[in-house]
């Protein structure tokens, strides 16, 4: 009985996750596809706790632990999910998905230890040893769980420390080539303690996390931080399936079907974020992109001068112009100026100037993360322009105010075959009568490339934070 | 390998209609999307957190390496399943009352 009532809630809870994952990708449904995914967690995790029995019908204990696990976990997530400032979202994704890895492969390592435990019972070595088909299977799931949660983990560490600025890009020569022989490496161990797996060798079985661990860290280091979301989204996946993997090796149907369910989707997500920045994702790994010593200023041609302009004409410009379009980055995330900017468009308004966002789908550190903050500013849905609505119009802007966005502008995306960012589809802001970039300083943007736009006749720029430059502005324009 | 595939079969059907369901679901995603999309499958799959239960709730009680490691995995997939969904509904707060902005000052 108890058994047949947690079937029908794991039944119940895998429709949840199908269902909350098809509302989250539409935009009204989104939020309640979030809740209806968490009621239907909630329902599988409780389930699992009272209901559960093993195969031989003993009901699970140390209930102790249990809760005090969860009770941990759940304050210290709640608490980090809440206070983490609307910048920082992408990198606490990536944290807490390499907690999910890093769970998988916790799983395998007790699973294994509980198996290999007959080797270590005195009188043993009389007992002939014969793996058979069902033992391999599940040393299988064992092993594949302890790999790939630990990529995932140590990939996802790495990735939210280089989002957060406290891991620099690395990247030794050679490094692929080394990063492929240690694959090999794993997977030869994996497939040599699959197969022969005795008193003697089991012990190296404890090689595969720590290997796997060490494959994550090289795996994410040399991948350039503008690429970082296709990452995260990747290593997502690789989570999905670590999770599937404790699912086959608890025959538990819930778990395998949220697993695969993430790890496909996942896998697409990926496949999408790189389209949307026309790359392909055999170009995002090992394309040494922003990470090599290839694309540091070496073209920064010295000769040429950029000009700059003072806030308050730039405040006379927008003032006066029909039309401005606004094209936020990074920039305008970092100094939490989404407030400010809004502050800007309506003051523009007033005085009767046509006020419209630029958005191109990877500006800032991940696809949709402009859209959200200016969202949380209370920006009106309709001015935000995707790419290609926004290149129709800028023929007919008069100014376009850059905040902090970089790479997203760079016509060496079209002219020049060389850039490592060379087909990406960028917003034409030169189109536009004059353009001025708000930028901190002449540094280039994150793929570390120099960026001819700053140097073109029609470029004005206006340096300075963007929340500082932006009230500033809005002083300006008032007064006017 | 044809008797594991008909012993495992209700598996491996799981599996594969899993995959074209995963494909599916999500095919025509706006790109707005993508960062929440991500993050709520970041927490779906925090699901791992019930091995982690079971794991925990066999393990002998004076098995203390096992009790340890279970009791680690349980706080670090409930940070998963609980952090996931958290930031993902912060993030989707964002998206709220956008669909009448006229109705908003």
């Amino acid at each position: 009985m108890q058994q047949n009532i947690l079937t029908l809630i794991y039944l119940i809870a895998s429709v949840t996750f199908i269902v909350g994952l098809k509302m989250l990708s539409h935009p009204e449904k989104a939020r309640n596809g979030n809740l209806i995914a968490a009621a239907g967690m909630t329902l599988a995790i409780l389930g699992t706790i009272f209901l559960y029995k093993d195969d031989a019908g003993n009901t699970l204990h140390n209930y102790g632990w249990i809760f005090g696990g969860i009770l941990i976990g759940g304050i210290i997530g709640t608490l980090a999910a809440k206070k983490v400032k609307m910048t920082a979202m992408p990198e606490m994704v990536s944290l807490f998905n390499g907690m999910g890895g890093a769970c998988a492969a916790l799983i395998s390592i007790v699973e294994f230890n509980h198996f290999s435990e007959v080797f270590t019972k005195p009188g043993w070595s009389e007992v002939p040893w014969n793996l058979t088909g069902n033992m391999i299977g599940h040393l299988l799931t064992i092993y594949a769980g302890a790999f790939i949660g630990s990529v995932s983990f140590a990939g996802s560490v790495i990735a939210w420390g280089k989002l957060n600025g406290k891991i620099k890009d690395f990247s030794f020569k050679g490094q692929h080539i080394f990063n492929l022989v240690l694959l090999a490496v794993i997977v030869g161990f994996i497939v040599y303690l699959l197969f022969d797996l005795n008193p003697s060798n089991y012990k190296l079985f404890y090689l595969i996390p720590l290997l796997s661990l060490l494959y994550g860290v090289l795996f994410v280091f040399p991948i350039g931080g503008a690429d970082m979301p296709v990452v995260i989204s990747l290593l997502n996946s690789f989570t999905g399936v670590a999770a599937a993997c404790g699912g086959f090796l608890y025959n538990n149907k819930v778990m395998l079907t949220g697993g695969i369910l993430v790890g496909a989707a996942g896998t697409l997500l990926t496949i999408l974020m790189c389209k949307a920045m026309n790359r392909s994702l055999k170009n995002v790994l090992i394309g040494d992109f922003g990470g090599g010593n290839t694309v540091t200023s070496s073209q920064s041609k010295t000769g040429e001068i950029y000009k700059e302009i003072t806030v308050s004409d730039a405040a006379v410009a927008m003032a006066y112009a029909r039309k401005v379009m606004i094209v936020p980055g990074y920039g305008l995330a970092v100094a939490q100026a989404q407030h400010a900017c809004h502050e800007l468009e309506k003051l523009l308004e007033e005085k009767g100037v046509e006020v419209k966002y630029a958005i191109h789908a990877v500006a800032g550190r991940m696809p949709g993360h402009m859209n959200v903050l200016l969202a949380e500013a209370d920006v009106n849905y309709e001015k935000l322009l995707e790419m290609e609505l926004a290149n129709d119009e800028f023929k007919t802007t008069d100014v376009v105010l850059i905040l902090g966005a970089n790479d997203v502008v760079n016509p060496a995306a079209k002219t020049d075959p060389t850039s490592p960012i060379y087909g990406m589809p960028i917003l034409e802001v030169e189109e536009a009568k004059m353009v001025i970039v708000n930028k901190r300083s002449m540094k280039p943007g994150y793929a570390g490339i120099e960026n001819e736009l700053f140097f073109h006749p029609k470029t004005s720029m206006l340096f300075g934070d963007a929340k500082n430059v932006l009230q500033q502005l809005i002083s300006e324009v008032k007064t006017l | 390998m044809l008797n594991f595939i008909s012993e495992n079969q209700q598996y491996i059907y799981i599996v594969i209609l899993m995959i074209f369901l995963g494909i599916e679901v999500i095919g025509r995603v706006p790109s707005v999307l993508h960062t929440p999309l991500m993050s709520g499958a970041n927490a779906i799959h925090g699901v791992v957190i019930i091995g982690a239960i079971i794991v925990m709730g066999k393990a002998e009680s004076n098995n203390y390496l096992a009790l340890i490691l279970g009791f680690l995995a349980v706080i670090l997939g409930t940070l998963n399943v609980v952090g996931g969904f958290v930031v993902t509904n912060r993030m989707l707060e964002m998206f709220r009352g956008k669909q009448n902005p006229n109705k908003k000052k």
